[in-house]
């Protein structure tokens, strides 16, 4: 229903978004998905770091820090 | 066995990956993984003390080996760089895919970490698909049992088609059952199957058009399915690979050239490009890893990490992160300059009342005096002083830092400082190559590899010696505690922490500021994109972290000290009593090197004590010692006190105690760690700039700090 799409980094965190597009390609693609990052995925935005970025998600069972650059190129929707 | 066991694949691993096999029967098994997986720990619980690490242990960052027996076979065990995937991004995944790919070992341990499954799967997977002569080893049951995680070890290997065992690496439980499941596959009693991802039909529909190709290239030498998928995905480095291991070149073949060309028509046909091509493959290889974890792994609670929430709420907190860090930090440097001080003045006296025992025995011998010199004088006081100042700091230091990292708390430091080197254009792990430095700044540049833009690599290698290795706390300890501490009164220890703490922090500024100059000038560029894992905290083992330290790092660092510090003992001894004139050689070159010394706070002999440790930074305060004592005035040095008593009597102050400080933090880098840099970077320029860099700082900066001092009329 909600087409709404976030950047990755700006959800609150606490919040949870699912996967719907990478705005990445080549290497920085690349690397995304080899975090599991693939459509539907659920995405849990854990905690800032002291200075606000990067940020931790939770993502298919594991704590991976991103900075903003990378995390903006990751859309979703919240749930 | 045949074909694939052959001399081929021997030959490939001995001269390719560096592997030493003591004979043609000798079973070789490759040790792979994510990191932070304990694989480490697997591998020292199968090897035991039967391996040799060719750099800072813990941290595989090159290839290790190591040999266990089972059954009267001979196990040769690689423990492979731990990684991620095996896509190639990096050069450890390279080299992690080459040794499974073109090593052809016996077989393949993926060790996992049970509590954490789904992402580690899909490493699994990725092997699966180039060889099946694999047992999976789901390590950490412990820590999965804490968590109230239950996996279903039978029905992950029925879903996998390989043994899978699970184990608790530090405790030893499950390593039996391991070996033998490595046994029945590496001499084929167990016959695998294993899971293969099926890919969606165009994308097979494609594999078959390459396929038969390869098959027909390679023969059984390779997986021809795998290799056909990897190069209608574009990866070039695999090209390169196969050219390299199995002497062909495919790059040129214009047969192989067509057939790609053909199957990335049939491709865009259907509308997929090259990316959409790399999402349709990672996307089938992920969810294959999350139904098997789906249904091999339950969770009994929603809540299994909330400890780990609760520690990183206080721990990266926004108020009180950075400072518990430098706290904790503060914490282990007071533990260390408290607990050293008694052991350390006991060695000495021991080793001292030895030398005398040395000098009875050399005048009942009636050796000539200068043997007497060359031998205790020269030779064994200076390993005296060695083994004295810096063993008792490195036993108490090396174990507590090990407890951090073994706690987890490294990549919380690196979260916690990130944002300051993204502001300097540098990478964030370059904070947790900063950590290993700690411990020597060899295994720090070592640890660069982690990053895998060049040019983030090259700025912190070469600002990696702004961090005082083990090498040189001795330096900053004891002038720390005898001239800032000792001024203090009561608080002395505190101080000398606190002073310790200031260059940690000073030298960390100096980072940063280096690595955004670097950025600005020479090493042009944007910071890269970066992802840091945050893993699971995790109990530590507290007995086998003193023994491992004591073992793998004090023990290895105090050898390297004592292999110089002989031949530099000598080379002063020698210096000292060859005169020229009237005059010491010795003498001779401070007082060449005194003006120079002079304009940065410090003297000649100061500058001589840096340049002769070249070879290892833990020889400075020693050889400085030795150059004083030389000079004539022979007195028992078996206190700080007298230590103090000595330099003052040279013409100390507190400013000459800082100037060294500062100079020690920042010079050139040692010899070991020069000759890492030339290797890492294969080149001489980039070495020569590591080695110009930190010098022309800490000229500067003592400069400044000696001219400013006198100036203000402090000092």
């Amino acid at each position: 229903m909600n087409d709404m799409l976030f950047a990755l980094d700006q959800i609150p965190v606490g919040a949870f978004g699912r996967v719907k597009r990478l705005i990445a390609d080549g290497g920085a693609r690349r690397r995304l998905l080899d975090l599991g990052l693939i459509r539907d995925t659920i995405v849990e935005s854990l905690r800032k770091s002291p200075a606000g970025d990067p940020i931790a998600y939770q993502i298919r069972g594991a704590v991976i820090a991103l900075r903003s650059e990378e995390a903006s190129k990751i859309l979703v929707e919240i749930i | 066995m045949g074909l694939t066991k052959g001399s081929t694949g021997l030959n490939a691993i001995k001269e390719m990956f560096d592997v030493t096999l003591e004979s043609e029967d000798d079973i070789v098994v490759a040790l792979a993984g994510n990191p932070n997986t304990g694989k480490s720990t697997v591998f020292n619980s199968l090897t035991g003390l039967n391996q040799h690490t060719g750099n800072w242990p813990g941290k595989t960052v090159t290839n290790a080996q190591g040999r266990y027996d089972y059954n009267n076979g001979r196990y040769i065990v690689v423990d492979l760089p731990g990684t991620y995937s095996l896509l190639a991004n990096s050069v450890e995944e390279q080299v992690a895919r080459d040794f499974i790919c073109f090593g052809n070992p016996h077989a393949t341990v993926v060790v996992t970490d049970a509590t954490c499954l789904e992402r580690n799967l899909n490493l699994v997977l990725q092997i699966l698909e180039i060889t099946d002569k694999v047992v999976v080893c789901v390590n950490l049951m412990d820590e999965a049992a804490r968590k109230k995680i239950h996996i279903d070890i039978k029905k992950l290997s029925a879903l996998l088609g390989v043994p899978v065992v699970g184990t608790t690496a530090r405790s030893g439980k499950g390593l039996e059952e391991l070996k033998d499941a490595v046994e029945k596959v590496a001499m084929g009693k167990t016959k695998t199957n294993p899971a293969r991802i099926s890919y969606e039909d165009i994308l097979s529909s494609s594999i078959t058009e390459v396929q038969p190709y390869i098959q027909d290239k390679a023969g059984d030498r390779i997986n021809s399915r795998w290799v056909a998928l990897r190069l209608i995905d574009g990866d070039e480095s695999l090209l390169q690979s196969i050219d390299n291991h199995l002497g062909f070149d495919l790059t040129r073949d214009s047969a192989l050239q067509k057939k790609l060309k053909n199957a990335h028509e049939r491709l865009t046909r259907d509308n997929i490009t090259m990316d959409s091509l790399r999402d349709t493959i990672v996307s089938c290889i992920v969810r294959k890893a999350e139904d098997i974890a789906g249904e091999a792994v339950s969770f009994e609670t929603k809540t299994h990490n909330k400890l780990d929430r609760k520690l990183d709420n206080i721990l990266t907190s926004r108020t009180l992160g950075i400072p518990i860090m430098i706290a904790l930090l503060g914490v282990v440097f007071w533990i260390t300059i408290q607990g050293a001080n008694y052991p350390s003045a006991l060695i000495s006296q021991g080793l001292f009342w030895v030398e005398d025992r040395l000098t009875d025995f050399f005048l009942w011998l009636g050796t000539p005096p200068w043997v007497h010199g060359i031998l205790v004088s020269g030779i064994y006081r200076t390993l005296a002083w060695v083994v004295s100042v810096m063993l008792p700091p490195m036993a108490i230091f090396f174990p507590l830092f090990t407890l951090l990292e073994d706690l987890g708390y490294l990549p919380r430091v690196a979260f916690n400082l990130d944002h300051f080197f993204k502001k300097s254009c540098a990478h964030g792990k370059q904070a947790l190559t900063m950590c290993m430095g700690f411990g020597c700044n060899a295994a720090g540049i070592i640890a660069c590899r982690i990053i895998d833009s060049p040019r983030e690599r090259l700025i912190a290698t070469i600002t990696n010696n702004y961090v005082p290795c083990n090498g040189r706390f001795p330096t900053l300890i004891a002038l720390a505690t005898i001239f800032i501490a000792s001024a203090a009164g009561a608080f002395s220890s505190i101080a000398a922490t606190l002073s310790i703490l200031a260059a940690i922090v000073l030298g960390v500024m100096i980072t940063l500021f280096i690595s955004k100059l670097l950025s600005k000038t020479i090493l042009k560029g944007l910071p890269s994109s970066f992802t840091l894992e945050l893993p699971p905290y995790r109990k530590p083992q507290i007995g086998r972290v003193i023994v491992r330290s004591i073992f793998d790092r004090t023990l290895f660092v105090l050898g390297r000290a004592v292999t110089v510090a002989a031949p530099a003992g000598l080379v002063i001894w020698v210096m000292a009593n060859i005169t020229v004139g009237d005059v010491s050689l010795l003498t001779h070159c401070a007082q060449f090197l005194d003006p120079f010394g002079r304009l940065l706070g410090m003297d000649g002999y100061i500058v001589m004590a840096f340049i002769l440790g070249l070879p290892a930074n833990e020889i400075v305060i020693p050889i400085l010692i030795m150059s004083y004592m030389a000079q004539g005035s022979m007195l028992e040095l078996d206190s700080l006190q007298a230590m103090r008593q000595l330099f003052v009597d040279h013409g100390w102050t507190w400013l000459t105690a800082v100037c060294m400080m500062l100079f020690s933090l920042n010079h050139w880098p040692c010899a070991t760690t020069l000759w890492t840099i030339r290797k890492e970077t294969q080149s001489w320029k980039w070495t020569g700039i590591s080695f110009l860099v930190p010098t022309l700082t800490g000229n500067v900066i003592c400069f400044i700090v000696a001219q400013g001092a006198r100036l203000l009329g402090l000092a």
